[in-house]
C-alpha cells in the first residue's frame, strides 16, 4: 500500500500547486434511438465543453440538477464512460492515452462512491468480502494481512470490526454507506468522485456521514470531487462549488463567494430556491418559469436565456455563447451581462442585443445566507 | 404565524385520536404508528415530520384508509373528519370523502398516475366519479384545473400520457387531479421530494396558493425542515411510531422541547457550520421490533437520566400550544446536564 514516491527531479512546491486532475473541453454525446438495424435519431450533449481543475487536497463540488451532466461528468473522469472528446490529466497523466491495463492500474488512485450504497454493494458478498475485494485485484493485500486491512478499515469508518462477516442487508443505510466508503478506501485513493454520497440518508445520519467523510479528508489528505444536488451539504463541505447547467459549467467559484455573491443568474435562482429551515427569513424567491430545456435541443447562445430574469437579457444572448470568465478573484461565470466580460457591448449589438451589461444581484439571491437558520442567522441579512 | 383558534367552539377539521397501527410479521407484531393523536384546523397547514420509518406516511394512509394488510388499524383508534368517525364508514360511504373531501398527493406522481390515461383524463374521470356530469364538462374543467396548477398550453398537455410529460408537469397533474373537486383537505405526502429544487420552489409556491385560496388545510408529510419553515403553520414530529412534539412552527425552530427536534435542526448542514463538525445524533432509528418500552429515544439523548429509561413520558402540554413527549418538560432544570448518550453505534 506505498503512496506513489514523488518524482524527485520535480520539487515539492510545484508538485503541490499542479492540480491533481485538470479537466479540459470535455463532451460526451449519447446518441438517441437507433438500435442494430436502424440509425440514432439525434444525440442528447450531456456534456459541453467543460473544463475545471481540481487542486491537491480541495473538494470540488459539482452541483446542478438533475440531468445537468454531473453525474457524466463525473464517469467520463473516471472513464467509466468514454468521453466523446476532451481530455483527463490525472496527476500529470493523460488518461485517454492510457490502454485498458494501465487504466485498471490508474483505478486504485482515482475511486467513486455512490449514492446508493444498497445497489452498488453485492448482497450475497459479506461486507469484508466487498472491502477485502480491492485489495486482493489490485495486489494490495492477501491473506492474514487482508483481513487485518479490512478490520482497520471498518474501524476507520466507524463500524466494528467484527461485522466484517455480515451481509449488506444486515447495516441501516448509513451504515452501507459507510461501508461504500471503507471499500473505496481499501485501496488507498488519492481522489475520490463521491456522486450524491449522502442524498440518500435520513438528516441526522447524514450529518455522521458528512462528519466522517471530512474527517477522512484531513486524515489521508484526499482530493474529492463531490456531486451533489443538496447545496446545504455543498455549502459545508466544499472549498469550491461548480455550478452546471444543461452540459454547461455556468459558475465556479470558492465557496462562501459562490454563496454571498452569485454572478449568474441561474445561480442566483438556484440559491434563493433552497427552502431556509428558518420560518422568520424573508420569503422572496426567483421562481424560474418552466422546466429546463431538453439536453435534446438545448438552446442557442446562453443555454439559460429562455428562462433568464436578468434585466439586461436580449438577443445577443440567444446568439453568443458566454465565456466562463473571470468575474472577480478565483470567480468565474459565463454571463454576456454581469460585467465584467471579454464580449465588449459593440460585439453584442452587432448580435443583435439592445442592452449593456449591468450588474444584478436581487436580494433573494442572497437568501441562502439566511440559511444559517437557528442561532446563526444574524449574518448581517438585509430583510 | 398566528395558530389557529384552538377553543371548543372550532372543532378541528381532521382529528385524529390514539391512532395505532399494527402489523403481523414473520417475526411477531409491530406497531409502526403507535397511539397517534393529531389535530389539523380549518385552513392550516400542519407538518408531520421524522425520519425513514418513523410512521409519518402510514398514518397518512390511515386517514383515507388506504392501508394494505398485513397492516391493520387497531380497534379504539378513533379518525373524525368533518364530525364523521371515518373509522366507522362503509366502503362505499368512504368513497364518498375521498378525492371529494379528502385528496392526496405523493412523492412519486409516475408511480400515481396511470400511464395509459391521458393526462386530462385522468383529471376528468375524478370529477365524473363523484359529480354527473358530462364527459366533455368534465374535460373542460380538467382542462381549467390543468391552467391553475400552472401548466402551460393546458389544452394540449391534457391530452399528453405522463411519461411525456417532465417530473414537475406530472407532480402539477397530481396536484390537479386532488384540487379538482375543492378538498377541504389535502394530505401531502413528501410532495416535492423527488424533484429538484427550482421546479420544488415552484410546486410550493402554487400548493401554498392554492390552499390559501380556496381556505383549504393541509396535512404536509416531509422529511425536510425547510419544506416545514417554508410551508406549516404548525408542526407535529414523530419518531418511533409516536408523536414527540407538537408546536407552532416559530417556536419549533426557535427552541425546540424535545431533544430529538433538537438534533435534528442541529445536525443540519449551512451556512454556519461550514467546514466545522456537524451535530449528530448518535446511533440510528431502532426498528418497530426494538422499540426500547420507556422513552425510546433514551438511547440517543444527551439528557437521558434513569428515569428516562424506567418510565414512559407522555405527551406534556407545555403550554402556548406546545407538547413534548419527554419528562424534561417535567424536570426542566435537567437540561443543564448535557453528557454523552449511552448509545455508541453509528448509523
Amino acid at each position: 500500500m506505498s503512496l506513489p514516491v514523488p518524482d524527485t527531479a520535480r520539487d515539492a512546491a510545484s508538485l503541490r500547486a499542479a492540480p491533481l486532475l485538470e479537466v479540459r473541453n470535455l463532451v460526451k454525446r449519447f446518441p438517441i434511438g437507433g438500435g442494430l438495424l436502424s440509425r440514432p435519431r439525434g444525440a442528447v450533449q450531456a456534456v459541453t465543453d467543460v473544463s475545471f481543475d481540481v487542486a491537491r487536497g480541495e473538494t470540488l463540488a459539482l452541483v446542478g440538477e438533475s440531468g445537468c451532466g454531473k453525474t457524466t461528468t463525473g464517469r467520463c473522469i473516471l472513464r467509466l464512460v468514454e468521453p466523446t472528446s476532451g481530455t483527463v490529466c490525472f496527476d500529470g497523466t493523460d488518461l485517454g492515452a492510457l490502454d485498458a491495463r494501465a487504466m485498471r492500474a490508474m483505478r486504485r488512485r482515482m475511486q467513486l462512491v455512490f449514492q446508493d450504497p444498497y445497489a452498488s454493494l453485492n448482497p450475497r458478498m459479506t461486507i469484508g468480502a466487498a472491502i477485502r475485494e480491492g485489495l486482493v485485484v489490485h495486489r494490495l493485500a492477501e491473506g492474514a494481512a487482508a483481513d487485518a486491512r479490512v478490520r482497520a478499515l471498518l474501524d476507520e469508518v466507524g463500524l466494528r470490526p467484527e461485522w466484517a462477516s455480515r451481509y449488506p442487508h444486515e447495516f441501516s443505510g448509513g451504515q452501507r454507506q459507510r461501508v461504500g466508503i471503507a471499500r473505496a478506501l481499501a485501496v488507498e485513493p488519492e481522489f475520490i468522485v463521491l456522486d450524491e454520497p449522502v442524498s440518500a440518508l435520513d438528516v441526522s445520519v447524514q450529518a455522521q456521514v458528512i462528519n466522517l467523510l471530512a474527517r477522512l479528508q484531513r486524515d489521508r489528505g484526499l482530493t474529492y470531487l463531490f456531486i451533489a444536488h443538496d447545496l446545504g451539504v455543498v455549502e459545508h463541505l466544499a472549498t469550491r462549488v461548480a455550478v452546471m447547467y444543461l452540459g454547461r459549467i455556468v459558475e465556479l467559484a470558492p465557496t462562501a463567494s459562490l454563496f454571498t455573491r452569485p454572478v449568474m443568474p441561474y445561480t442566483q435562482a438556484l440559491l434563493s430556491a433552497i427552502p431556509i429551515p428558518d420560518p422568520a427569513a424573508p420569503r422572496d424567491r426567483i421562481v424560474l418559469a418552466g422546466d429546463p430545456p431538453s439536453p435534446a435541443s438545448p438552446p442557442s447562445g446562453c443555454v439559460f436565456h429562455p428562462r433568464c430574469p436578468h434585466p439586461a437579457r436580449d438577443a445577443a444572448c440567444a446568439s453568443i455563447v458566454p465565456p466562463l470568465e473571470a468575474k472577480g478573484t478565483g470567480h468565474e461565470a459565463a454571463c454576456l451581462k454581469q460585467p465584467p466580460t471579454a464580449v465588449t457591448p459593440a460585439a453584442q449589438r452587432a448580435a443583435g442585443g439592445s442592452h449593456d451589461p449591468v450588474f444584478s444581484l436581487p436580494a433573494a439571491a442572497l437568501r441562502s445566507r439566511g440559511a444559517s437558520g437557528t442561532g446563526t442567522r444574524a449574518a448581517g441579512l438585509s430583510t | 404565524m398566528t395558530a389557529p383558534p384552538t377553543s371548543a367552539a372550532t372543532a378541528p377539521l381532521l382529528a385524529l385520536r390514539d391512532v395505532r397501527v399494527r402489523i403481523r410479521t414473520a417475526r411477531g407484531t409491530i406497531t409502526p404508528v403507535d397511539g397517534v393523536s393529531l389535530d389539523v384546523h380549518r385552513g392550516e397547514v400542519l407538518a408531520l415530520v421524522g425520519e425513514s420509518g418513523c410512521g409519518k406516511s402510514l398514518t397518512a394512509l390511515t386517514i383515507l384508509r388506504l392501508l394494505e394488510p398485513p397492516a391493520r388499524i387497531e380497534a379504539g383508534s378513533s379518525i373524525r373528519f368533518e364530525g364523521t368517525e371515518l373509522l366507522a364508514l362503509d366502503e362505499r360511504a368512504l368513497r364518498a370523502v375521498r378525492g371529494r373531501r379528502i385528496a392526496m398527493v405523493f412523492q412519486e406522481p409516475m408511480t400515481a398516475l396511470n400511464p395509459v390515461h391521458t393526462a386530462g383524463a385522468q383529471v376528468a374521470e375524478v370529477v365524473r366519479a363523484h359529480e354527473r356530469v358530462s364527459r366533455r364538462e368534465a374535460m373542460d374543467r380538467a382542462v381549467a384545473m390543468l391552467a391553475t396548477v400552472g401548466i402551460p398550453d393546458p389544452a394540449v398537455r391534457a391530452t399528453q400520457y405522463p411519461h411525456e410529460l417532465s417530473g414537475g408537469m406530472r407532480q402539477r397533474v397530481m396536484l390537479a387531479i386532488a384540487l379538482v373537486l375543492d378538498p377541504a383537505l389535502l394530505v401531502a405526502d413528501e410532495p416535492t421530494t423527488a424533484l429538484d429544487v427550482t421546479i420544488q420552489a415552484q410546486l410550493l409556491d402554487l400548493l401554498r396558493e392554492a390552499q390559501r385560496a380556496r381556505g383549504a388545510s393541509m396535512l404536509l408529510i416531509t422529511h425536510d425542515l425547510g419544506v416545514v419553515a417554508e410551508m406549516a403553520q404548525r408542526v407535529a414530529v414523530m419518531y418511533a411510531g409516536q408523536v414527540v412534539e407538537e408546536a407552532p412552527v416559530g417556536a419549533l425552530f426557535a427552541a425546540p422541547l424535545h431533544p430529538y427536534t433538537e438534533g435534528l435542526l442541529a445536525a443540519m448542514p449551512r451556512a454556519g457550520t461550514v467546514r466545522r463538525e456537524l451535530a449528530t445524533i448518535p446511533g440510528t432509528v431502532p426498528p418497530p421490533e426494538a422499540w426500547p418500552t420507556a422513552c425510546r429515544f433514551a438511547d440517543r439523548c444527551p439528557y437521558a437520566w434513569q428515569r428516562c429509561r424506567t418510565e414512559a413520558p407522555p405527551l406534556h402540554d407545555a403550554g402556548d400550544g406546545r407538547r413534548a413527549r419527554c419528562h424534561l418538560v417535567e424536570e426542566p432544570a435537567r437540561r443543564a446536564d448535557r453528557h454523552a448518550p449511552a448509545a455508541a453505534g453509528t448509523a
